[in-house]
């Protein structure tokens, strides 16, 4: 990466484009690395899952066939479309269609709401089938499918902290976009998009490790 | 106006966005937290100074070497060279005005505040006995102390760490003056870059590993407790998975500050400056397929040991080629003997004992005889304290002039450099034979045979400790009654060193150039000048 010509990030002395350019540029790399370290966070988990799938393979394909993959599959296909939804939403925005970027924000953040109902009835089934691990486990007979479930509602859970944050996120872009001051400028609106996808992402290996991987067997 | 003048309240202090200021903020917390670890350090030298255990109970001599390793590994080594010499020097390094993210360098300080505190509480109510590695299921299941409480604070303080390192990636790649490309970058910069990338990728797996550990011992669930259907085994590969790691985070640094140092005390450019970027580079990714070396007698796989050993055995060369590099650079240098040399030159002849040792532990039959004594003791401390420890003060020593802009008692601080050398030396050495003989580490008390061995050693603490109090003696003094320094004192290289003494706020009044070499020092040039009379090479170059 070369370095920047002139400008420091003090709008007092720097050509306002150049230091838009240079916060820009330094905002998206800071979204990468932040994602970076995301990955190794729910990596942690992902090892774990690796490690209680090798030692426990039987007890992982009881509890995963517990999951429900009709809601999962469903709340996958959410998730892809508000993708969809702001990918969109950063291409009408570099094409100043503010109207449609606040719409289209505004529907990605309603997908992700419905993800989240979506799960949070997942989990109440969860509840009432008692797979919540703890006394009182229904599987615990069957070695490392309470590990499973440990793993099953901490990833999600995790995840969905993350896309609330996203959802809040996103529901703040949508109000800004047409605000006068313009906070809410293309470049910036990129590296929020980019954080949303990487939720997604995240998403995109969780589903078949918990939803579909455990269930052939 | 230097960065010190610009506003003299609390408030500008506590809400400011300099990294020089932020700088500060951390060495002061740090060297609270390091006193604080090392009372605790005392009083377990104090108790293993007679064989039967009768100073502290076994339970309090627990929660005493958990006290210390969580406090020293997270509060004070983590977070001490990037957190406070990172902070201050890097942008004046690279000729930047501050960090890419002031704000959430801000942050990043408040967070390991808040975890510090937290952890400091826990350790007020009664303290955690479960070393500071928090073995499962003891952690999570049997202990009766603040497992949760101390997790919570180090958890925080990660976060903390996380957030610097996001900080250092972002500003090494973006806010580079014109003309400094990467191989123009001073060697701490590699250092401190290196060290960011294990702390962003590292840091988040211990963060998940606490997360599991504090679901566990809520929950009563069996993720590491065998008898809940767990393994404790996954506890440590995903503890060690992080704390391998970790211990580059606190070497690597240390590596960066010698290589700033004994340049421009030896008056000569560093010998092989691309391996010694490619180095670090090569320390910081092997670093993380280590990290089983830990496990050897855990029960692991024995084809698993063999990969670790193997590994380990590899991640010793480029640390090697680093300390014949640095004595490289020495060869035929004009070499000056002042007190961040002293501290450099302890750091390389220690670094290389620990880091032999280290090779011992790595093979695998002398380690099943060797794990868990003083043997390993001995050789985290005498990487971790001889090693680090020693560059942290070197340099302090070093930039003494540049933060503060008084020059402290060269005297002094070598007599302190000495003792703390010797202090070192009579505390650790000993601990090696302890190790070899079989002395057990974390037992409050131990055969008799051990006892002349253990005396040697709590009496090089105690010298130790002089080493390590005398600098507060003659920095504060300097503070009040030191010569005032220039902007380069030392005639050093280096983008810092062409700023005033402290900087102003916005670091540079005019953007620097960068330089056309990096460590351009020239013995032979500052004999000529010096003959006849005239300051040497590099600060007569800014004159």
């Amino acid at each position: 990466m070369t370095a920047r010509t002139a400008p420091l990030a003090d709008a007092a002395r720097t050509p306002r484009h150049a230091e838009t350019a240079l916060r820009m540029e330094t905002a998206e790399l800071g979204m990468w690395v932040f994602i970076a370290t995301e990955i190794l966070f729910f990596g942690g988990l992902f090892f774990a899952y690796l490690y209680g799938r090798t030692h426990w393979p039987e007890g992982f394909a009881a509890a995963g066939r517990r999951t429900d993959v009709v809601l999962g599959t469903l709340n996958t296909a959410v998730l892809l479309t508000s993708s969809f939804a702001v990918a969109l939403a950063v291409a009408a925005a570099e094409h100043d269609r503010r109207r449609w970027v606040a719409r289209l924000l505004w529907l990605t953040a309603a997908l992700g709401v419905v993800f989240l109902v979506i799960k949070g009835t997942e989990y109440r089934h969860e509840w009432s089938e008692h797979l919540f691990p703890g006394p009182g486990f229904a599987l615990a007979a069957t070695a490392g499918a309470e590990l499973f479930f440990v793993l099953y509602f901490l990833t999600t859970g995790l995840h969905a902290l993350h896309l609330t944050i996203g959802i809040v996120l996103m529901g703040a872009f949508a109000a800004g976009t047409e605000h006068a001051s313009g906070w809410a400028h293309p470049p910036r609106l990129q590296v929020a998009a980019l954080y949303w996808h990487f939720v997604d992402v995240v998403w995109i290996f969780l589903y078949p490790l918990l939803y579909l991987i455990v269930r052939h067997s | 106006m230097s960065y010190l003048d610009d506003g003299y309240t609390l408030r500008s202090w506590l809400t400011t966005h300099d990294h020089k200021r932020i700088a500060i903020l951390y060495a002061i917390a740090i060297t609270g937290f390091f006193f604080i670890g090392g009372a605790a350090a005392t009083l377990i030298r104090l108790e293993l100074a007679t064989p039967a255990g009768d100073l502290v109970s076994h339970d309090t001599y627990n929660k005493l070497f958990t006290a210390h390793g969580v406090i020293m590994v997270w509060l004070f080594l983590i977070p001490s060279i990037p957190s406070v010499m990172g902070n201050f020097v890097l942008p004046l390094m690279i000729g930047a005005r501050d960090l890419a993210f002031p704000r959430l360098n801000l942050l990043s300080w408040y967070l390991y505040m808040g975890g510090g505190i937290l952890t400091l509480a826990a350790l007020f109510l009664g303290g955690v006995d479960t070393g500071w590695t928090f073995y499962t299921p003891y952690s999570t299941m049997f202990s009766n102390s603040y497992v949760l409480l101390t997790l919570t604070g180090v958890f925080i303080v990660g976060f903390s760490s996380i957030l610097t390192g996001l900080n250092f990636i972002v500003t090494v790649h973006t806010l580079r003056v014109p003309g400094m490309g990467w191989f123009q970058l001073p060697l701490f910069v590699w250092a401190i870059y290196a060290t960011s990338a294990i702390l962003v990728l590292a840091t988040p797996v211990l963060a998940i590993t606490l997360l599991l550990v504090a679901a566990e011992r809520l929950f009563q669930i069996g993720v590491f407790d065998p008898a809940y259907g767990g393994d404790p085994l996954l506890f440590q590969h995903m503890f060690w998975f992080y704390s391998h790691p970790a211990v580059y985070i606190m070497v690597l640094p240390a590596m960066g500050l010698v290589s700033e140092i004994v340049p421009c005390f030896a008056r000569k450019r560093i010998f092989g400056y691309r391996f010694m970027a490619y180095a670090i580079l090569g320390i910081a990714s092997i670093g993380f397929l280590v990290w089983g070396h830990h496990m050897f007698v855990s029960g692991q796989s024995m084809t698993a040991s063999l990969v670790f050993s193997l590994l380990s055995f590899v991640v010793a060369v480029p640390s090697a080629i680093k300390v014949f590099n640095w004595t490289a650079t020495l060869y035929k240098g004009s070499i000056r003997f002042d007190a961040p040399m002293l501290y450099a030159l302890g750091f390389v002849g220690l670094f290389t004992i620990g880091g032999l040792t280290g090779l011992i532990l790595a093979a695998l039959a002398v380690d099943v005889h060797l794990t868990d004594t003083y043997f390993v003791v001995s050789h985290f401390h005498y990487i971790m304290v001889g090693g680090s420890v020693m560059a942290y003060f070197g340099g302090l020593h070093f930039w003494w002039p540049k933060v503060t802009g008084r020059l402290y008692s060269g005297v002094w601080a070598r007599i302190a450099a000495v003792i703390m050398f010797i202090g070192f030396n009579l505390t650790f050495f000993p601990q090696y034979v302890l190790g070899y003989q079989g002395m057990p580490r974390r037992y409050h008390a131990y055969p008799p045979e051990f006892q002349v061995l253990n005396i040697l050693s709590s009496a090089g603490a105690s010298v130790l400790a002089i080493g390590y109090l005398l600098p507060l003696v003659y920095f504060a003094v300097s503070l009040w009654r030191g010569e005032r320094a220039g902007a380069n004192p030392w005639g050093a290289t280096g983008l810092e060193w062409q700023t005033a003494s402290p900087p102003p706020t916005h670091n540079f009044d005019t953007e620097p150039a960068a330089p056309k070499t990096v460590y351009g020092y020239d013995a032979e040039a500052d004999a000529r000048l010096a003959a006849r009379g005239a300051p040497a090479s590099t600060e007569r170059a800014e004159a």
